[in-house]
């Protein structure tokens, strides 16, 4: 008899495995009926998750500790045993900034864009008219990711800049309507606005963090603990859904699933290109091969390092104006839940790290680690800047990035 | 106190609107666009809204909240810890609700239990409408299918009606099922 699980998601390409996992009947063979809820928001997919619409939620990482904590609403403990993927965001800017920031067109690099960017930010700060930057919500990596960039640039977030949150399918019409000057969103929704011509993509939040923590599987607290044995199952068929979405062979399947109406309800051709790793930066260019633009398999990336949360948690001190608190710093900890995921996989054929928490952003290159099963490689994870962050030492990390 | 309706739905606005009315000392402000959203709230300075749950805004609204609570009216995100089950009927029935911090406690429970029962009997008119929708389709098929019986078959009306209910009945379907069948096949066959 198979156990239901309902999962909930917005439309965003990184909501692939558990629609492929429910596609491909990879959660029917682990005996998991798998229900997918559609929503438009992020505040609709927690309170779904929250009041038991769903068992288990596609959600932004920081979102999750933020709920855990209680920032915003009453605390209520959530628990994540997976990561859905790391990275696959854009930065858009419109025509005018890209122009002024990236007159070379292509990808460009943090520091370079940034440097020129904060020129820009001051001018338009002084003449009265303050940038204003799109991310896609509060809680969410987007924001993490592009505050970390611009303050390590000099553009101070709040200070030199205005961040605002816009929904991801609204990202194109605020570019245009000039609501903002720039977003940072998740695929497909930077190239609709690049495919309408309203802006130029200049950066992918992969180059801000090579390895930086994306969507994660939350599932309230004691959920996860009554429904112990099909969220593993679960977790088994996601593997296995995000071994398929990997493989060339399966991209233009993959793609026009996703771009189903009842999914993505997008542009198959777009969706496609993010898979593959490869993005139209401006419109009638050349599609440009960037590497790991989206990371859902390779080295473990589902594997819920409690390093990432700890991480997510220094910015939201560092962000919301908090003092460092070491009860808040374990709790956050607490919610991503590697032991979980290794019970899951134990005695599959899949890899498990041997540390349940790593230094982020040391590796430069190629580096096989310590496993309890199989073999693992982790390669370059830095951060643009060059900082690393040490797990061990959060107040330390937090007193430097001040 | 003012209440401030974000619907993108008009029709749903208005009916809960006119639920609200009945309250004594109510201010009713209706926000059917997306656009200018936060401004239009920032205007109104609304004691509560109201929101329908799947509204795309939500999280540019929640963001303008907590940055709000740096002002002096802040608005606090409702999820009034204390009443748990009057929250789950109101995510039960679509609503989600945002609360001036502060505001009287007694007066939140029956206002969003009104508001609750709104959204529910927008919702079964909606159902109904749905229902009655299929029911015309339904109705206009069965009409085409006895159409080609007639013009095919030199049939009248009430024979060609008869045919198709003994081949649902031999079948095990329902008329409107060999309706579509008959007419799907009439398509195939050149037929218009």
């Amino acid at each position: 008899m198979a156990q239901e699980l309902t999962v909930g998601f917005l439309p965003l390409v990184d909501a692939c495995l558990p629609i492929l996992a429910r596609e491909h009947g990879f959660a029917e063979a682990e005996g998991v009926s798998l229900t997918l809820v559609k929503d438009m928001s992020w505040a609709t997919v927690l309170d779904r998750l929250l009041y038991g619409h769903s068992d288990a939620a596609h959600l932004v990482a920081p979102l999750a500790i933020a709920t855990t904590l209680g920032r915003g609403r009453p605390a209520k403990p959530l628990a994540v045993p997976f990561v859905l993927g790391l990275n696959g965001n854009g930065i858009t800017l419109r025509n005018d900034l890209a122009d002024r920031v990236l007159p070379e067109g292509g990808l460009g690099h943090p520091a370079e864009v940034g440097a020129r960017l904060a020129v820009v930010a001051r001018e338009r700060h002084d003449a009265g008219r303050t940038l204003r930057f799109g991310v896609v919500h509060r809680y969410s990596s987007h924001n993490y990711m592009l505050r970390y960039w611009l303050a390590a640039c000099g553009v101070a977030p709040d200070r030199l800049v205005e961040i605002t949150t816009v929904a991801p399918p609204f990202c194109a019409d605020a570019l245009e309507a000039g609501e903002v000057d720039a977003i940072c969103v998740g695929e497909p929704w930077g190239s609709v606005a690049v495919e309408r011509g309203v802006g130029r993509m200049v950066l992918a939040t992969a180059q801000i963090w090579r390895r930086g923590v994306e969507k994660v599987l939350a599932l309230r607290e004691p959920v996860l603990e009554d429904r112990r044995e099909p969220v593993e199952a679960l977790i088994r068929a996601l593997r296995r859904a995000g071994a398929h979405f990997v493989d060339p062979a399966n991209w233009e399947a993959n793609a026009a699933i996703l771009a189903r109406g009842e999914y993505l309800d997008g542009d198959a051709t777009l969706i496609r290109r993010a898979i593959s790793d490869r993005l139209l930066l401006a419109r009638g260019g050349d599609e440009v091969h960037f590497a790991d633009f989206m990371f859902q398999h390779r080295e473990a990336a589902n594997f819920p390092w409690v390093s990432q949360a700890e991480w997510l948690y220094t910015q939201m001190v560092r962000w919301d104006g908090l003092a460092f608190d070491a009860a808040d710093a374990a709790k956050a900890a607490r919610v991503f839940r590697p032991d979980v995921y290794r019970s899951a996989l134990k005695g599959s054929g899949e890899p498990l790290p041997g540390a349940s928490s790593k230094v982020e952003g040391s590796l430069e290159g190629p580096l096989a680690v310590t496993t309890q099963q199989g073999a693992i490689t982790l390669s370059d994870n830095r951060f643009f800047d060059g900082a690393v962050f040490d797990p061990a030492d959060l107040e330390g990390y937090i007193a430097r990035q001040a | 106190m003012r209440i401030a309706i974000v619907d993108e739905s008009a029709a749903r606005a208005s009916v809960i609107q006119e639920g609200l009315a009945a309250l004594d000392d109510c201010e009713i402000f209706m926000v059917t666009e997306r656009r200018g959203l936060v401004a239009r709230i920032e205007q109104i300075a609304p004691d509560i809204v109201l929101m329908d749950l799947g509204n795309p805004s939500r999280d540019v609204l929640e963001e303008y909240f907590i940055v709000s609570r740096a002002l002096a009216r802040p608005i606090a995100m409702f999820v009034d810890e204390s009443d748990e089950e009057s929250i789950a009927a109101s995510v039960e029935a679509g609503v989600s609700a945002y609360v001036v911090d502060g505001f009287a406690a007694h007066r939140i429970r029956p206002l969003l239990d009104l508001a609750v029962r709104r959204f529910n009997a927008f919702a079964r008119l909606q159902s109904d409408l749905a229902e009655a929708r299929g029911q015309l389709a339904e109705r206009e098929a069965i009409d085409k299918a006895k159409r080609i019986l007639m013009q095919s078959r030199k049939l009248t009306e009430p024979v060609a009606y008869a045919e198709l209910r003994k081949a649902a009945m031999n079948q095990g379907r329902r008329i409107v099922d060999i309706a579509e069948a008959l007419i799907t096949a009439h398509g195939l066959m050149g037929g218009k």
